[in-house]
């Protein structure tokens, strides 16, 4: 294993300090238990916004607190989900009395652990309203799986739930738009290579060098297809008709495209597969209204990509352009 | 012949001790068919739990077993943090007030905390998980205990059924959890979670049999 860290034990811990060493004018780190705020929080009056999930996915969801976004995430160990105790003191740490929306990636570690907390704030008086982002094509959602899981989507629901909130919208309101956007967005990803976690210090899967991994998820677990290595073109067929197909986005949709790096494939590469994107959306009739390129759910240093599509609206539109400003996405300010 | 607080906490110690020296096992698994922490983030959690049960004044049972679970909640992170820690915690609040058990109770306790990890990860017989080794485990128990075997026989008869089920998950198609995801696939592999429980309920045997 090859790594630019210095303990195993110390990546998280340090990592966070690194953060605040970095961006102490847009957010404030707790450690033990670790999480984010917004340097301003809590927001008296605001819908609070909190997030997390396990480590090695940066900069979601760190580094999307700020204004404009999240107020607090809950980093747990690399890809293992925050304790209870974690979201709870992250959750009353940014309660500014108007509601906490979690906002939950679907894993079953997720789900449990921030339904844990989410009654222990419930029996501390603080009202918490759960949406799960479920938006993964590459998983068959049925009774017999936990379910579709939560990706690139989520990057897209924290940034126009967080404009809503930063408006001072309810906390209903709130949670009702993060469902509209769930609802509305289909992601798939793929991989070249696998991703070594610190701790356990080799690959978590054997890739061979022609082949890649269809319908990866971002931890490093396999995806449901392993096939001979093809073009980007291709991939991006691959990845885009079953996105396109599912919802399904329709002649005249317009859409925001998120072509995100696994945190290995470089932008040169991200490029092209965004100009295959565009052509084959152009073909099918949906148009590119709003883009993201790069890399901003990651798994760890995992070469490869995914495609997220979003349906949007004029709302949804609207907050996306709000302005925003934290450590991974700023802009408008 | 009852099971002591002594020994109680030989089976806490125990539990910690098996998943240290089976934590690259765990991991291995788990890398096969979910994210590859399973060992590590175990291993965290109970570091933790070990460091804090020696030194517990005058605790009971109950105390010990809701020390234990609230640690690994707070620890372990994942999946198996809520579902050791509600297992723990569920074995906690069956032993409420004892210094002691019977077969009969201890075979209670293990219901009440199966019935209660099955309520948090909704998950059944044969979904591929924990379940499949701590639900035949705790069938077994019973079933010796009602037959009035001795606390040796019906401890050696749960953790043959506890490591029968572990077994079982092999061809099993996993329908929870992580291994979920892999559909099909996920057959021919061993569940981790299986693994770790059929651990835990081994390390019961062991310490409950041992003189303290």
């Amino acid at each position: 294993m090859k790594k630019l860290i210095n303990r195993v034990e110390d990546v998280v811990k340090e990592e966070l300090e690194g953060i605040v060493a970095a961006h102490s004018d847009l957010v404030r780190v707790h450690f033990a238990p670790n999480y984010v705020v917004r340097a301003d929080a809590p927001v008296s009056g605001k819908t609070a916004l909190v997030s997390g999930g396990g480590s090695g996915h940066e900069p979601m969801h760190g580094g999307f607190v700020g204004m404009g976004m999240l107020d607090a995430a809950c980093p747990g160990e690399v890809f293992t989900s925050p304790t209870p105790d974690q979201i709870l003191e992250a959750t009353k740490a940014v309660s500014g009395g108007a509601g906490v929306l979690h906002i939950v990636k679907n894993y079953t570690g997720d789900i449990l652990n921030f339904e844990m907390a989410a009654d222990l704030a419930k029996a501390d008086d603080i009202e918490v309203e759960a949406v799960v982002i479920n938006d993964d094509v590459a998983v068959q959602d049925s009774l017999y799986t936990a379910g579709r899981r939560g990706v690139g989507t989520t990057v897209l629901a924290e940034k126009i739930c967080g404009a809503a909130a930063e408006a001072h919208a309810s906390l209903k309101d709130v949670a009702e738009l993060c469902r509209r956007v769930n609802a509305n967005g289909r992601s798939m990803g793929m991989a070249l290579t696998s991703c070594t976690v610190p701790a356990a210090g080799k690959p978590t899967f054997d890739l061979g060098e022609q082949e890649m991994e269809i319908g990866i998820g971002i931890h490093g677990e396999p995806g449901r297809e392993r096939r001979a290595l093809a073009t980007a073109d291709e991939v991006t067929e691959m990845l885009t008709r079953p996105i396109v197909e599912d919802l399904p986005f329709k002649r005249g949709d317009k859409v925001l495209a998120f072509v995100n790096s696994m945190g290995g494939t470089p932008l040169i590469e991200l490029y092209i597969v965004y100009r295959a994107l565009a052509r084959y959306l152009d073909g099918v009739g949906v148009k590119i209204e709003r883009r993201l390129i790069g890399p901003y759910i990651t798994s760890l240093e995992m070469a490869g990509c995914s495609i997220t599509l979003l349906r949007l609206d004029d709302e949804m539109t609207r907050l996306w352009d709000a302005p925003v400003n934290t450590p991974g996405l700023r802009w408008g300010v | 012949m009852a099971i002591t607080y002594d020994q109680g906490l030989s089976f806490v110690q125990g539990f910690g001790a098996a998943i240290a020296e089976n934590k690259a096992y765990l991991t291995q698994l788990d890398s096969e068919i979910g994210d590859a922490d399973h060992g590590t983030n175990m291993d965290r959690g109970m570091q933790a739990v070990l460091a804090k049960v020696g030194s517990l004044e005058g605790a009971d049972l109950s105390q010990l077993f809701k020390t234990t679970a609230m640690t690994l909640i707070s620890t372990v992170g994942g999946a198996s943090g809520p579902l050791y820690g509600t297992l723990f915690l569920g074995l906690g609040t069956a032993t409420t007030g004892k210094t002691e058990l019977s077969t009969e109770e201890w075979s209670q306790a293990l219901d009440a905390a199966v019935q209660a990890v099955r309520a948090r990860g909704k998950a059944e017989l044969r979904d591929k998980t924990m379940i499949d080794a701590l639900q035949p485990a705790a069938d077994a128990l019973r079933e010796s205990a009602q037959d009035g075997a001795t606390l040796e026989v019906a401890l050696a008869a749960c953790e043959r059924a506890a490591e029968q089920g572990m077994q079982a998950t092999i061809p099993l198609v996993a329908r929870k959890g992580r291994a979920s995801y892999l559909g099909e696939r996920s057959a021919g592999h061993q569940d981790p979670g299986a693994t770790s429980s059929w651990l835990l309920v081994r390390a019961a045997r062991q310490a409950f049999t041992a003189d303290t």
